[in-house]
């Protein structure tokens, strides 16, 4: 129970710091870089939690795809070394700033009151325990939840997955001018006419063609 | 102290959650950073939803986790279009910047 103590600590501080570098951090890559460091401490919070299956889709999602999109992005943009601004005062803008810092700390006292009545009225969970014995690993009975109970659902999200590559293909697709492509269509449409045509050649005089 | 409970797992899930948020409002940079912070919004979810799956012994936490997953990476890949999308049209995206819709 200390060793389950002490990697709770270290992870979530971990996790907690590098949440704030993503925030304040000046180059957006660096931004990036810290985001992959809190996805990967919070996987490894859910695989000592006993929620190793979705330890590892996170790591498999957020940093194998997600983190490396983003990456890709804030390079291909060319923005990583604009200046951080957060602190300029003489900017219009800077109102947003104490408005922040107040709406969120009152979300943060929020969520801790709702923490803290949880904590001392225990009655209120009320446990049933659907979750089954220990011989059964975690990704076998997700499996087992996932596959029976929610496969609507879980249809309709793999339907948002094709709706959001149909959606990103079509936002950033671009026809260019001026490229030589293969149009299968003119391909097949082409008629003997209009491609060949027979010329009585004279003789000594030849054929002379404008194009 | 040493006794890690469900209260210390939804703390940390607030902690991050507040993050996500200060890092909306205060961001004057650039719009990718936004879109990382309701990154760590969305994780700080999945954190309180997965906390309470495994301490109240319900699977249905985890499996609604999944979902969000989905739906996170579906609105990351959706949000990135439109940002490479709007930086080859208006050549930045930068915060303050971003004002055609006048709002």
């Amino acid at each position: 129970m200390v060793a389950h103590a002490i990697f709770f600590y270290v992870f979530s501080i971990i996790a907690v710091i590098s949440a704030i570098m993503v925030t304040v951090s000046k180059n957006t890559v660096h931004s990036v870089f810290f985001l992959i460091l809190d996805f990967i401490s919070i996987s490894c919070l859910f695989i000592m939690i006993g929620a190793e299956f979705l330890g590892m889709i996170m790591l498999i999602v957020y940093v194998g795809a997600v983190a490396v999109l983003f990456l890709f992005v804030v390079m291909m943009l060319n923005v990583a070394q604009q200046k951080n601004q957060w602190f300029n005062s003489e900017s219009t803008t800077s109102s947003h700033i104490p408005v922040g810092l107040i709406i969120s700390t009152i979300i943060f006292f929020e969520l801790i009151i709702v923490v803290g009545g949880w904590k001392y009225k225990p009655e209120l969970s009320n446990p049933n325990t659907t979750q089954s014995s220990n011989e059964i690993s975690n990704t076998h009975s997700l499996g087992q939840v996932l596959y029976t109970d929610y496969i609507h659902i879980f249809q309709i999200s793999g339907m948002i997955l094709l709706i959001a590559m149909i959606g990103a293909i079509v936002l950033t697709f671009r026809r260019r001018e001026g490229l030589k492509t293969q149009s299968y269509l003119r391909q097949i449409s082409r008629e003997r006419s209009e491609g060949i045509e027979v010329l009585e050649v004279q003789s000594n005089k030849g054929v002379k063609i404008d194009d | 102290m040493t006794e890690i409970g469900l209260g210390h797992y939804l703390t940390l899930g607030a902690v991050i959650f507040s993050i996500g948020v200060i890092g909306i409002f205060l961001n004057r940079k650039n719009i990718i950073v936004i879109l990382m912070s309701i990154e760590l919004i969305l994780l700080a979810v999945n954190i309180n939803l997965v906390s309470f799956s495994i301490y109240l012994g319900d699977l249905t936490g985890q499996v609604f986790t999944l979902f969000i997953l989905t739906v996170a990476a579906a609105e990351a890949a959706i949000g990135l279009a439109i940002i490479v999308v709007y930086y080859r049209n208006a050549g930045t995206i930068r915060v303050e910047e971003i004002d055609k819709l006048k709002g």
